[in-house]
């Protein structure tokens, strides 16, 4: 699966593409050291760089909401990963957390291809065993991240499925494991600017996006068509690509009145940071504001079987707007968000809870619907962009077949 | 309803396998083709039974029909054919597939299980295009030499230059001779020639282009066999005075190998015992073509009756007055010595109905095959491999002629065709035999058994407290999965729903509740009002195809259509062995009907008599088909032993373990 990733067209962008990396370290650097303490569960961890819950983002949307477009921190996408978790056992996975850029799925294949670095096994099975173990701890530390277990499995995967482990010689057998590992971690890393790259031919001149909350990798879609505009403003006539880019970005606002995730705030931020014309509603208005509307934006939490995706709350009514009025739904997913799951509704997933406050006291007999997700099928989606190429649904499942049959 | 992949642009930057995809189907014909004198037959490596659909495996008339498959996917392999016994054949195939003696000692014929020669077979009007594809061509000898000289210069030439030796040994010519009734209008040959039963199963695996190429050729060989018609005649013995003619690929030229099937010709005589046995009808036959049909009739061991009253849309499949055959077998039983009592047995219980359901037919086959293999013995100057192939050939026609193969049946014979093909040429009797019974043991444990326990478990995965499960007519899997899901508490209730006229569902009703499940039951009429109660739809399948089309009992379609309209989740269960390649788009091209009479009687009603005579009323068409497709549109999931995917997915698991499934 990996062994054809899409990445070589970075290669084709490749000075551009260091350049690019040069200057987004040194954007990033001084952003790697806001560590908020946050909740174990994924989606908790998720709300930190959702700024919901922890009190620091809380307080950049406040002031952002406020006064929106230049008051604010830098935008940073990466703070959610650097949070240092207290009760996190795995060193080795919080160290690569606090990685710049690195989702957590790829901070837990950076540290199970250091569990194998740094194993003391003498035989292939025990390295194997102790590779299961340390992906066991790592799923059982949050299991409401599809993406984290799903990257656990791809590595084990991944690594074991080699002929390496007909090597007669173990040390020669684990090297090649090692190999493996980290060319699954540099491929994982990479996936971001992949999918961006991947994702640019789909970005027309003058074209309303859709963006539903806040996704790091449609984040890098957008910063990358940005800076785009700006290569080509060098170059000769794309000029107006991107500055008519009209970049509608999404609040979701809980019956109106609740609180909203600001996340959609959050991104406008650093959308208008970057001088793309953002336009903010809320998620009751989607059907109001689609026929303006010429492609969506989701990220996923994890890709499914189906080929369908399971995302953060509301992402299954937008593509139900969406796929009535014909616009196309476009997924921006790693591949290692690729999970063995057929949920068939929206009930048959693994319930993944998190807080809601409406603001005003609810009573107590009145049930709060408090799933932080829900299960898009794939009938909806139009084409996901990943780091294996841009596939259409079905072909998820293909992918998976593949790599675990 | 909407389809359940949208439209979507497909924008792909990189060159992907998607799709249906065999890499291996290529590569496996060509790649052996190294032209190597010295190269053994590749018989043990190639499988006759690996270019067959599953379905379509047609009963080898005689084991040379076997050889020329394996021919078809050998290469030119010129060795000097020793005797006058053996012939030189040509294969019409759309690839150059000269011949080769696969075993020198041999004769054609000899390997005939039938002991006999071929020969008749020409003498079947319209067989022409039987005869351009299988190598049963007939034969002359001696006096008949001349015919030779009818061969078009170019095939002759062709052969001679490939095979170095033409090894026509004294006086034998051996000429592969087309039949071909002048008098055939064009058209009709052109429409037979696109299917030529025997040429089938190779065109399965050949890709587009060069089924392509062979329809040209054997369309260009027609015409010109046509125009050479005239001409070969009166070269021909008097004997062959049904115009003999030989099929030149002139269009082809050296890469078109010419369908020259030669081989010996022991005397024109028609032996209407063995033809009868050897060609038993394509179970892809399209019964509307009546020459045909007449033919099969007359090779049929079965005696059946046709319907006299058919619809129109369904004339190709087969439809026999029920009830006809079964005395007659009976009475014929001493008489078949060729099918194994065993089989005969399960032949029988098909005709009766006593075993249905995929899987059931499916391991009763190959349970009489396993007799059948345990009493048999190679005669003597025959290798087991081929000897046995075209018993199980013959075999595997009469138990067509009792009902149609199901699609779970015919992968099983393919993978039993491999097992036989791929044995080894050096192991004894005994051992060979013991490989195979165990090789059948594994199939129906590994591909049946242990995959319905893996279906189970995933599909239980799926089933929650308070669903109701709604269920259709009977599947043993479906069964499995409600009993297995309801031993480990899960609180569920079940909605079975049912149809006339096998009403299987009452017997499934019965032993759900005798375990103390709670159940529902309602005939079809009823589905769409007991759906918006169902939260899951359980289903079973004869087959799903490469389309993710799933091809079940009737009536699946309708209850899986409703089901999606109510957004009720729709899930399949299917063993992986029951995967086909093929694709089908209705449920008209491929399917089977049942006896009229059970739907125009209503048993315990003899009131209801409007439809008695129906039989006798040119106007009065009665329809009982027994399966239909459902497109992939309203399935939601498919269950098999490899887990859950997508109806999009089959195809991935075909290519993938297509060489295990089978």
């Amino acid at each position: 699966m990996w062994g054809r990733s899409a990445s070589f067209i970075l290669e084709k962008q490749q000075h551009l593409e260091e350049e690019k990396k040069l200057k987004m370290a040194q954007q990033q650097d001084p952003l790697l050291q806001n560590p908020n303490s946050s909740l174990s569960a994924y989606y908790q961890n998720r709300a930190a760089h959702h700024a919901v819950v922890t009190s620091d983002w809380l307080a950049q949307a406040q002031a952002a909401a406020a006064h929106r477009p230049d008051g604010l921190p830098p935008p940073d996408d990466l703070d959610g990963d650097a949070d240092q978790r207290p009760f996190s056992v795995i060193d080795e996975f919080n160290r690569w957390r606090k990685q710049p850029d690195l989702a957590e799925a790829v901070a837990a294949i950076m540290a199970l291809a250091s569990v194998i670095r740094s194993s003391q096994a003498t035989t292939m099975m025990e390295l194997e065993i102790e590779l299961k173990k340390a992906s066991d701890s790592l799923k059982s530390w949050d299991t409401t991240s599809i993406s984290l277990t799903a990257a656990c499995d791809l590595f084990t995967r991944y690594v074991t499925r080699t002929s390496a482990l007909e090597y007669e010689d173990f040390n020669s057998a684990k090297a090649r494991l090692i190999e493996r590992g980290e060319k699954f971690g540099e491929i994982s890393r990479k996936a971001r600017q992949t999918i961006a790259t991947l994702s640019q031919d789909f970005i027309f001149d003058g074209c309303t996006i859709l963006v539903h909350g806040f996704s790091r990798v449609v984040f890098e879609v957008l910063k990358t068509a940005v800076q785009n505009k700006k290569l080509f403003r060098v170059l000769c006539t794309e000029l107006k690509q991107l500055t008519v880019l009209d970049l509608i970005c999404f609040a979701s606002l809980e019956l109106a009145e609740g609180r909203p995730d600001r996340t959609g705030l959050r991104l406008s931020n650093e959308l208008s940071k970057l001088n793309v014309p953002v336009k903010l509603l809320i998620d009751s208005a989607v059907a109001y504001a689609m026929d303006e509307i010429d492609m969506v934006f989701v990220g996923a939490d994890g890709v499914v079987e189906s080929g369908g995706i399971i995302n953060m709350m509301g992402t299954y009514q937008i593509a139900l707007v969406a796929h009535s009025m014909n616009k196309p739904v476009y997924v921006a997913a790693e591949s290692y968000k690729f999970a063995r799951l057929y949920p068939l509704d929206q009930k048959d997933m693994a319930p993944a809870l998190r807080p809601i406050d409406f603001g005003v006291p609810v009573p107590p007999e009145v049930e709060v619907e408090k799933s932080a997700r829900d299960y898009t099928p794939p009938q909806y989606l139009t084409l996901l962009f990943t780091d294996l190429g841009v596939l259409t649904p079905s072909v998820v499942s293909d992918e998976l077949i593949q790599l675990y049959l | 309803m909407e389809a359940r992949r949208s439209s979507r642009m497909v924008i792909d930057p990189k060159v992907r396998q998607v799709g249906f995809f065999t890499p291996s189907a290529l590569p496996d014909r060509t790649a052996s083709a190294p032209t190597d004198p010295s190269s053994s037959p590749p018989v043990s490596d190639i499988s006759p039974a690996n270019s067959l659909s599953p379905v379509m495996i047609p009963p080898p008339r005689h084991a040379s029909d076997n050889f020329t498959f394996n021919l078809t996917r050998t290469v030119p392999v010129p060795v000097p054919v020793p005797g006058p016994g053996s012939p030189l054949r040509h294969v019409s195939s759309g690839e150059n597939m000269p011949l080769g003696s696969y075993n020198p000692s041999e004769s054609f014929l000899g390997t005939s299980p039938l002991g006999q020669s071929s020969a008749s077979k020409v003498v079947v009007d319209g067989e022409f295009s039987d005869d351009v594809a299988s190598p049963a061509g007939w034969f002359r000898r001696g006096s008949t030499g001349k015919v030779a000289s009818s061969l078009p210069s170019g095939g002759f030439d062709m052969a001679a230059a490939k095979k170095g030796s033409f090894a026509v040994a004294g006086s034998v010519t051996a000429v592969s001779v087309v039949k071909m009734p002048p008098e055939k209008s064009e058209g009709l040959t052109a429409s037979q020639n696109d299917r030529p039963p025997s040429s089938k199963p190779l065109k399965e695996k050949t890709s587009k282009a060069d089924r392509r190429a062979l329809q040209e050729s054997q369309r260009a060989a027609k015409a010109a066999a046509r125009a050479e018609g005239n001409k070969g005649a009166p070269l021909a013995s008097a004997k062959a005075a049904k115009s003999v003619k030989h099929v030149s690929q002139k269009k082809d030229g050296i890469q078109g190998s010419p369908s020259v099937a030669a081989s010996e010709k022991k005397g024109i005589d028609y032996f209407p015992e063995k033809e009868r046995k050897k060609d038993a009808p394509h179970p892809r036959m399209q019964f509307d073509d009546k020459e045909r049909v007449e033919k099969a009739k007359r090779r049929a061991v079965v005696k059946k009756t046709e319907v006299r009253n058919r619809v129109e849309l369904f004339r190709h499949l087969p439809q026999y007055e029920h009830g006809t055959q079964l005395p007659y077998l009976e009475c014929k039983f001493f008489q078949l010595e060729a099918v194994h009592p065993s089989v005969y047995k399960v032949g029988l219980r098909y005709l009766a109905g006593d075993i249905c359901g995929g899987n059931a037919r499916c391991i009763a086959m190959l349970e009489a095959f396993k007799d059948a293999i345990r009493d048999y013995s190679t005669p003597p100057e025959k290798t087991l491999n081929r000897d046995l192939t075209s018993k199980i050939g013959s075999f595997v026609s009469f138990l067509i002629e009792c009902r149609p193969l199901s699609i779970s049946m015919g992968n099983a014979i393919r993978f039993l065709k491999n097992c036989i093909t791929n044995s080894p040429l050096s192991l004894s009797d005994s051992e060979a035999k013991s490989g195979l019974l165990s090789g059948i043991d594994r199939f129906i444990n590994e591909k049946v058994t242990s995959a319905d326990q893996a279906i189970v478990k995933h599909a239980v995965s799926k089933i929650r407290d308070g669903d109701v499960l709604l269920t259709y007519s009977s599947s043993a899997v479906v069964e499995a999965i409600l009993l297995y899901a309801h031993d480990h508490g899960k609180q569920f209730r079940v909605v079975i729903v049912d149809s006339r006229p096998k009403l299987e569902g009452q017997a499934l009703m019965r032993r759900l509740v005798e375990k103390g499940l709670s159940c529902t039951y309602t005939h079809i009429n009823a589905v769409s009002y007991i759906m918006h109660e169902v939260t899951k739809v359980l289903m079973g399948a004869a087959s799903v195809l490469s389309n993710g089309t799933v091809y079940s009992r009737v009536g699946t379609a309708c209850v899986a259509m409703v089901a999606h309209q109510f957004r009720v989740p729709v899930l399949i269960c299917c063993e992986a062995y029951k995967f086909d390649e093929r694709v089908l788009l209705d449920s008209i091209c491929s399917n089977e009907l049942g006896d009229p009479d059970a739907i125009s009687k209503v048993p315990g009603r003899l009131d209801v008599n409007h439809l008695n005579d129906w039989a006798d009323n040119e106007n009065m068409q009665l329809l009982n088909l027994l399966y239909d497709a459902t497109p992939s549109d309203y399935v939601s999931m498919i269950v098999t032993d490899y887990g859950m995917i997508p109806p999009t997915s089959v195809p991935v698991i075909v290519r993938q373990y297509g060489q295990h499934l089978w």
